[in-house]
């Protein structure tokens, strides 16, 4: 069970929120998170501090300002924030409070999946909690400050969890995503001033306010400074969440965390971050976990959560699987997307029943140029693409097989 | 034709958003906890109340996974069916479901008690295969504790 706001107060909790909240100059937090090196653990990973300076200040700001967590967790394979949400739902009102304060946002979302029930019962115990603490509400803590905290439960689409899409899903729309620019910071919900950030982002914020900048940067192991909770799923003997420094190497969370594979099962290789990021394979598991040094890899560190490919489960079915999941999620708004990700699951589901023809690979590849950033509305394509076109300079041999014989070798 | 307590309902989730129109998905779930599904009707009662035309909440309605635009059984299974389940043994799973519910994804079973849904990655990739059965998450599932599961709904009504 999560700990009620005595037990997160008895903790150290809000002790950020009473000494920040009313007594520290706003863009001052801001300076610290920018200092912190604090960079989004959603997947973009856009650094954060850099973000909320986007926002408008002062008098002369648009009103109400916005603060929206992104709670809708929905990328293949990851299961990260849910532990959060449910384990320690103070520390992302808190963190919630206190990037509010940074932005001077009037009115706070926390969107929240659809399927996420437990969360939802226990952020509204502890929102309840909060407000009666006068955390939450008018002039809280005695200041100036006042914050509306929502809790909006979606109704269940992956492209909700896409920063534009969310604001139309908030607005009552059909959440298709938006144009950037305008971007939401300056432009946002219902044209306003609009902040969003995933709940581990900000679930890192009451910490760098409590320990400082300095301290956050050096729990890293590299440039980008903080913990991150690393996950792997998949054939392994321990399958979990872990909480790490930054730069925690692949082969560390995968064989001392996890425990390497389960008895009867080999690696093959690993998306590194949810569904929509590149594999990487054996000469990769020394590579850092780290934003830049995943992208230098050729993957993406994305939300750190990785499924492991082993040798009885064929590629082919994999991204075939992440193709279908794409496909079904696609808003269906841009030509690229709509048609082609429907097209790229069937060449790969006739290649997985061995009926795929000469062509097919070309096919596939072609599709990887065409579905990229600059030619989709956003990025669910471009990321669709991203397993498919790794598993092709991987797997190559393991598609041929599949057309070559006619069949899928694992069946 | 929405009920005095589903109107209560809609109006206090006005508050909190700048226009009516943000508590459209909320309206829509609040209908459907009562009904098991968004009829036509309900759906532009809806929108009155909401200040949408009728087609633009259908465009809402329609897109989201958990807005039933048909009627559903009384409860309805969501069976993960993203990438780590399906490594994790979620082909056994649905077979064990369709034989013993006699259903496939879409439709609902003879005795109208389930329908069988797929749905996207529910985040409990390290207890997979998983699936969820109305508001209740299930793990680490194999086919022979599933009956077990089934059976716990057997005897529940939701209170419609």
């Amino acid at each position: 069970m999560p700990f009620t706001l005595k037990e997160y107060e008895a903790h150290g909790g809000y002790t950020a929120a009473r000494s920040a909240v009313g007594r520290t100059a706003p863009e001052k937090i801001t300076a610290m998170v920018k200092d912190a090196h604090l960079r989004g653990r959603g997947g973009a990973g856009f650094p954060t501090g850099q973000k909320w300076s986007f926002v408008p200040m002062g008098a002369e700001a648009p009103r109400p300002k916005y603060l929206v967590i992104n709670a809708d967790e929905m990328e293949p394979a990851t299961f990260k924030d849910r532990l959060l949400l449910e384990g320690n739902p103070h520390q992302l009102i808190e963190g919630a409070l206190l990037a509010a304060y940074a932005v001077q946002a009037d009115i706070a979302y926390i969107f929240l999946r659809r399927t996420y029930t437990v969360p939802a019962r226990r952020l509204n115990a502890a929102i309840a909690e909060a407000y009666a603490a006068h955390y939450l509400g008018r002039n809280i803590l005695g200041s100036d400050f006042s914050l509306e905290l929502y809790l909006h439960v979606s109704a269940g689409r992956y492209i909700c969890g896409e920063e534009t899409a969310l604001l139309n899903a908030l607005e009552g729309r059909r959440p298709t995503p938006r144009a950037k620019p305008p971007f939401p910071p300056v432009v946002g919900l219902w044209g306003k001033p609009t902040i969003a950030n995933n709940v581990e982002t900000i679930s890192n914020v009451p910490h760098i306010l409590n320990h400082g900048a300095d301290w956050f940067r050096r729990l890293s192991r590299t440039a980008n400074g903080g913990t991150k909770l690393y996950a792997v799923s998949g054939r392994v003997k321990r399958p979990g969440v872990w909480e790490l420094p930054i730069g925690a190497t692949i082969r560390e969370i995968f064989e001392e965390h996890a425990g390497g594979m389960q008895n009867g099962y080999r690696f093959r290789g690993l998306i590194p971050g949810g569904g929509s990021t590149d594999f990487l394979i054996a000469e990769h598991l020394d590579v850092p976990m780290d934003y830049d040094t995943v992208q230098k890899a050729g993957s993406r560190m994305g939300t750190g959560t990785m499924l492991i490919l082993d040798d009885r489960t064929c590629p082919v079915g994999l991204v075939l699987n992440l193709m279908r999941f794409f496909a079904q999620e696609s808003c269906g708004w841009c030509t690229p997307c709509r048609e082609g990700l429907p097209w790229t699951a069937k060449v790969l589901a006739a290649i997985e029943a061995g009926q795929g023809r000469a062509g097919d690979l070309e096919r596939l590849e072609q599709h990887t140029r065409l579905l990229s950033m600059g030619h989709t509305y956003c990025a669910l394509a471009p990321g669709a693409m991203e397993p498919l076109q790794s598993a092709l300079k991987y797997f190559k041999e393991d598609f041929k097989r599949h057309i070559d014989e006619r069949r899928c070798p694992w069946r | 034709m929405l009920t005095p307590e589903e109107i209560e309902a809609i109006k206090n989730e006005f508050p909190r958003y700048e226009q009516k129109r943000g508590a459209g998905v909320e309206a829509l779930k609040i209908v459907q906890r009562r009904r098991g599904w968004v009829s036509d009707e309900s759906l532009a009662a809806v929108a009155e109340w909401v200040e949408m035309t009728p087609d633009e909440l259908d465009g809402v309605a329609t897109f989201y996974n958990h807005i039933f635009r048909k009627p559903v059984g009384r409860h309805v299974i969501l069976l993960c069916s993203s990438v780590t389940c399906w490594v994790m043994g979620y082909e056994n799973v649905y077979r064990f479901l369709q034989t013993r519910l006699g259903i496939d994804f879409g439709e609902t079973s003879p005795d109208g008690r389930f329908t069988l849904l797929p749905h996207a990655c529910l985040g409990c990739c390290d207890h997979a295969p998983a699936m969820m059965i109305d508001d209740d998450l299930h793990v680490d599932l194999d086919p022979e504790t599933i009956d077990h599961i089934l059976a716990g709904y057997e005897y529940i009504w939701n209170d419609r």
